[in-house]
């Protein structure tokens, strides 16, 4: 049983940062604001989620799990929330000047 | 190990942070260039200090007081200092004076 | 091991990339942003020092705070006009001497890095010891508010004599007037929702910080940090006024807590061995009410300092 449940762990946890990877590069590989944050928050927001879902068997008491989903939660409302926030600064500023595109890496 | 790590990343950060202060000419970007250092100093005092972590505690409770203080004052130091760049962007008189 | 190893390599790399990145960028809103990567990275470094009082304050000031602190300010100093500079950039000659006089210095601070060695001179031993008869159990909390509680002390003063000193650059007729603190009137609906959903989740975990301080890594100020974000948002999508600095409730609430760490190190002078020292039985309580009350004092004084200097006269 603690092995299956090891082995979900590990499989829930490669798959949160495979997708946190897969958000990073489109992070740096799409070309305008607004598909590089579609990119970023989708996918870290369901990283995260699968991160902390592999953590979840490991934790030690009920606290301790329920603080780990409030976490999750928590960073779900501040990512989306961002996320909404930079690209209505990204549509009105974009004649004023502010890197749309970013910096040269 | 783990300490000769990051007490070269703390040198690193003295030496970055000394660059940026120098060659920058935005107040802004000194200001961060300075924080920078600031970062690598603390990072190099926690490191050196942990030597003297005893069993029991993970690590010496004294200079890790001293940096929570040193963030704190550092952090009072540039938001004086960003208000007073601010200010004198307000007044216009930045450009004239130079090194005002 | 090997592969803690190998995450902290990765780790300081980073953290020095980041730093390299934040100076090199061009662009200073860039930059910005690139420090309070650096800052959430440098908590992580904290965290692998076994520092987590600290890295807590890291990412609370030097992610957070000051993060917001510095976005505002690239705004106001970076809009429209030409940013201010003092002085031409240096040429190409002074960039390479400087260079190599930075990596001069670093090289010499690694060479101490890597030369140290034998025991260190160390206070923890003797502030292992006497921590039981503080009633605390993190020993960071007991060496910052009693066995060197004045430092503490003075750096709240600090603290609010830096918020005086931006006060005191406010324009000719705003002084006691309010600070103007994002857009007022012009709160998009998204930072208004957020502003109502996130502050009474987040005033809980600040004084969750605060009184587990006692005990686990957290205290008075990591957890005063957390407030003062609130309160902050709050401002920002104009739910909450931003109050104009003559209020006598606002003056009160920014002195409350120095103040009351005076009165009892004051106290200590007749009821315990001499000033900032507490009577045995009373130590707990006493340090919980003096944390208490500065919490309230440094949230106070963190929003109001991101707030920056009164632009508007005070209209009650």
């Amino acid at each position: 049983m603690s092995l299956l449940l090891d082995i979900a762990s590990v499989v829930a946890i490669a798959g949160g940062a495979f997708f946190f990877l897969a958000g990073t590069v489109g992070l740096l590989r799409f070309p305008d604001t607004l598909s590089r944050l579609h990119a970023l928050t989708k996918a870290d927001t369901l990283g995260l989620g699968l991160i902390v879902l592999g953590l979840l068997p490991t934790v030690d008491s009920v606290l301790t799990g329920a603080k780990l989903v409030a976490i999750w939660l928590l960073v779900q409302l501040a990512g989306a929330s961002v996320a909404q926030l930079i690209a209505r600064a990204a549509r009105q500023d974009r004649p004023q000047g502010v890197p749309q595109d970013g910096p040269p890496p | 190990m783990t300490m000769t790590v990051f007490g070269l990343c703390g040198a690193a950060l003295v030496g970055i942070g000394l660059y940026g202060l120098i060659v920058q000419a935005q107040p802004l970007r000194r200001i961060l260039a300075f924080n920078l250092l600031g970062g690598g100093v603390f990072l190099l005092f926690g490191v050196i200090a942990r030597r003297g972590a005893v069993e029991g505690l993970g690590s010496d409770p004294v200079p890790q007081a001293m940096v929570i203080t040193g963030i704190v004052v550092a952090f009072s130091a540039t938001a004086l200092a960003i208000s007073l760049v601010v200010r004198l962007k307000e007044t216009g008189r930045g450009d004239d004076e130079g090194s005002a | 091991m090997t592969a803690g190893i190998a995450v902290d390599i990765g780790l300081a790399a980073l953290v020095a990339a980041m730093a390299l990145w934040t100076i090199l960028v061009r662009d200073a809103y860039a930059a910005v942003i690139g420090f309070i990567g650096y800052g959430l990275l440098l908590a992580l470094v904290w965290v692998r020092l076994d520092a987590v009082d600290v890295a807590l304050t890291e990412a609370a000031i030097g992610g957070g705070v000051t993060g917001v602190l510095l976005l505002r300010a690239v705004g106001a100093l970076h809009r429209g006009a030409a940013p201010l500079e003092d002085g031409p950039p240096p040429g190409p000659a002074t960039r390479r001497i400087a260079a190599l006089a930075c990596a001069a210095v670093a090289a010499g601070l690694a060479f101490v890095v890597l030369g140290v060695s034998g025991p260190a001179p160390t206070l923890a031993p003797l502030a292992a010891e006497h921590l039981p008869a503080t009633g605390l159990k993190n020993p960071v909390t007991g060496v910052l508010l009693a066995f060197r509680a004045l430092d503490t002390l003075l750096e709240k003063v600090v603290l609010l004599l830096a918020l005086i000193g931006i006060w005191s650059l406010s324009p000719d007729g705003a002084w006691g007037g309010r600070p103007t603190l994002g857009r007022p009137g012009r709160a998009s609906d998204t930072l208004r929702f957020l502003a109502q959903l996130l502050p009474p989740v987040g005033i809980v975990v600040g004084i969750h910080v605060l009184w587990v301080g006692a005990n686990a890594p957290g205290g008075a100020f990591q957890g005063g940090a957390v407030l003062a974000a609130m309160w902050i948002l709050a401002m920002m999508a104009g739910l909450s006024p931003v109050p104009a600095i003559g209020r006598p409730w606002l003056r009160a609430a920014l002195v409350i807590g120095p103040l009351a760490f005076l009165a009892v190190g004051v106290a200590g002078i007749f009821i315990a061995d001499g000033f900032l020292a507490y009577p045995p039985a009373f130590a707990k309580p006493l340090i919980l009410a003096i944390e208490a009350a500065i919490t309230l004092s440094i949230a106070v004084t963190l929003a109001m300092m991101v707030a920056g200097p009164p632009q508007r006269p005070g209209a009650p």
